[in-house]
């Protein structure tokens, strides 16, 4: 029978097959928690009756949001998680690794086929590795953490076909953000994205992870990018593994297909207060702004760093007056940019780099905003507040965007500079 | 009872900040409900209040602490015409009872509203809407007041693979 993604992973877990609005008690393969959500979870399990975690090997735990700690309830926190990995025989990532979803990601801890839930709503970034991987609250947590399994209605799925090639310093996040504001932010509400067609092919791995990672902010459970060679190849770098096919079928019962071709695609902006918000840079383009922020789990690799260095390009510095935060998504990305000279060349330009954490996208650590500032950020959400007051704005949009912007101060086109 | 009626895409940063996350205790969550978007809910919610919301009530991040904030100032049910789905499923777990009502526009801020679950509809200005009753899944939790309750006396479930 034909079967979407979602469909056909619910079904390998299931050994049967099972269809979009089933309602299944399915075994997940990881579980994700961090300092945020995660102490909380563990009081649920304890609620519970928790004693022994359903398998301590299957659980990644790592601090993220509040790290180094800000605060000695923060610190409470990791001391908290960090006796219960132990306790648990859990092994703890701590605060050394950098942000949840690339670190799961880069460890291999996500592959085809897989059910991952974790409590942060951009779980769903590991659908770039073709796993069916979903945000949960800490409640639905505990109930992980005991049984490791969980109920999930196997969501019907809207196919999202993406042909064309891409203008110069224009990529995924432009893609993703056009979606979210042609979709809406809950035009996908309980359903899965499947990502597919020659631009998401030739798309990279850090780009995939841009896509998945915002799904949820078009209301979906998942984001799934369609397995291929280049998905392959990233997880079994990093794990053992044996390729397989996964692909929707061609007639599965798709809710929508929705085509999408990219070549005439402008850099995206969001603008406050919501995801879905989104317009051409060009209708924003002159915005004065006094923080920059590039990083976070959507766009804080290498590749972004990359894309928002060469278009910094010989500049000597980024425009007076604006604070530019640069938060490399995890140690190893961090590493990489380094090597290759990307730190360097931020610094120099007037950057402040930080150590890999969620930064100012967590908007309660550091870099946060007063009233009536102004931020362009490269990470996906601009509520009202999620950056600090709630009186400030902020703007998303890709890295070539934020890093044209922060050379001249203004919202900028990166095509222009 | 009074309803505290809000737009749409109320997402989970207004409902609770970010720079709260580090509090667990609803109760103390309660008083920074709203904080920057809607100050005066802290101050005056009391118990039984109503929240009443537009389409995609809940959406953005999955803090549990949203629904308990809510709980903590008094709140036991959220009326809205559509939840984002984590929020949904974290309002059941935690016993904050979510009601999805398309007429749900017609309610005003202040209004008084009662609840009667078993007749299926909400009341307000003397008016019945009905609501949609709660997914066949989700209504054992609800009737337990909860996913802990209903997973406490659990020792072990059947999963798809085993049944």
């Amino acid at each position: 029978m034909a079967a979407t993604i979602a469909e056909k992973i619910f079904s390998m877990k299931c050994g049967r097959p099972v269809r979009a609005g089933d309602v299944v008690m399915a075994p997940v393969d990881a579980a994700m928690i961090h300092d945020i959500t995660g102490p909380l979870a563990v009081r649920v399990f304890r609620e519970m009756g928790g004693e022994r975690v359903f398998d301590p090997e299957r659980i990644i735990m790592l601090f993220d949001h509040q790290v180094p700690a800000d605060s000695i309830p923060a610190a409470e926190n990791h001391v908290f998680m960090r006796r219960f990995a132990e306790e648990q025989g859990i092994h703890n990532y701590d605060l050394l690794e950098g942000v949840c979803h690339q670190v799961v990601m880069e460890k291999g801890r996500a592959a085809p086929g897989e059910i991952i839930v974790g409590t942060d709503s951009h779980t769903c970034t590991y659908g770039a590795a073709g796993a069916f991987a979903t945000g949960i609250g800490s409640t639905d947590m505990g109930f992980v953490l005991k049984f490791g399994a969980l109920y999930f209605r196997v969501p019907e799925s809207i196919l999202i076909e993406v042909e064309g090639a891409f203008g110069r310093r224009v990529g995924a996040k432009d893609l993703i953000l056009s979606l979210a504001g042609d979709i809406g932010a809950d035009g996908a509400t309980y359903m899965a994205l499947e990502f597919t067609g020659r631009a998401i092919g030739e798309m990279n791995m850090a780009g995939r992870m841009t896509c998945a990672n915002m799904a949820i902010e078009m209301g979906a459970k998942a984001g799934i990018v369609r397995p291929d060679a280049a998905t392959w190849e990233y997880v079994a770098a990093r794990r053992e593994i044996e390729p397989f096919d996964l692909a929707g079928d061609a007639d599965a019962a798709y809710r929508e297909r929705r085509k999408y071709d990219v070549t005439d695609l402008s850099p995206q902006v969001a603008v406050p207060h919501n995801v879905d918000n989104v317009v051409d840079v060009d209708k924003v383009a002159g915005t004065k702004v006094d923080q920059v922020f590039i990083g976070s789990c959507t766009n804080g690799r290498y590749e972004d760093l990359a894309d928002a260095a060469e278009v910094l390009g010989s500049a000597d510095r980024f425009a007076p007056g604006v604070r530019v935060i640069v938060i490399p998504a995890s140690r190893t990305e961090y590493l990489k940019a380094l090597r290759a000279g990307l730190i360097e060349r931020f610094v120099e330009a007037g950057a402040l780099v930080e150590a890999p954490c969620c930064g100012p996208c967590m908007g309660g650590a550091f870099g946060l905003l007063a009233p009536g500032e102004v931020s362009l950020s490269t990470s996906n959400r601009n509520f009202r507040g999620r950056q600090g007051s709630a009186q400030a704005s902020v703007y998303l949009s890709s890295p070539a965007t934020a890093a044209a912007s922060a050379l001249y101060g203004e919202i900028t086109d990166p095509r222009e500079v | 009872m009074r309803v505290w009626k809000f737009g749409d895409d109320v997402n989970t940063d207004a409902i609770i900040p970010g720079r709260f996350l580090t509090i667990y205790d609803p109760a103390e969550l309660a008083k920074h409900a709203f904080e920057g978007t809607r100050d005066e809910f802290a101050r005056e919610a009391r118990e039984g209040d109503v929240v009443l919301g537009g389409t995609n009530f809940g959406c953005g991040s999955s803090r549990e602490h949203a629904p308990l904030a809510l709980l903590g100032a008094g709140v036991r049910v959220v009326i809205a015409k559509s939840f984002a789905r984590i929020f949904y499923r974290n309002a059941v777990n935690t016993g904050l009872l979510p009601l999805v009502s398309a007429e749900a526009d017609s309610i005003r801020d202040g209004d008084a509203v009662t609840v009667n679950l078993a007749g299926g509809y909400i009341e307000a200005n003397g008016r019945k809407l009905a609501v949609e009753p709660v997914p066949g899944f989700l209504k054992e939790i609800v009737d337990a007041g909860g996913l802990v309750a209903y997973a406490k006396n659990l020792d072990e479930v059947e999963t798809c693979s085993t049944t």
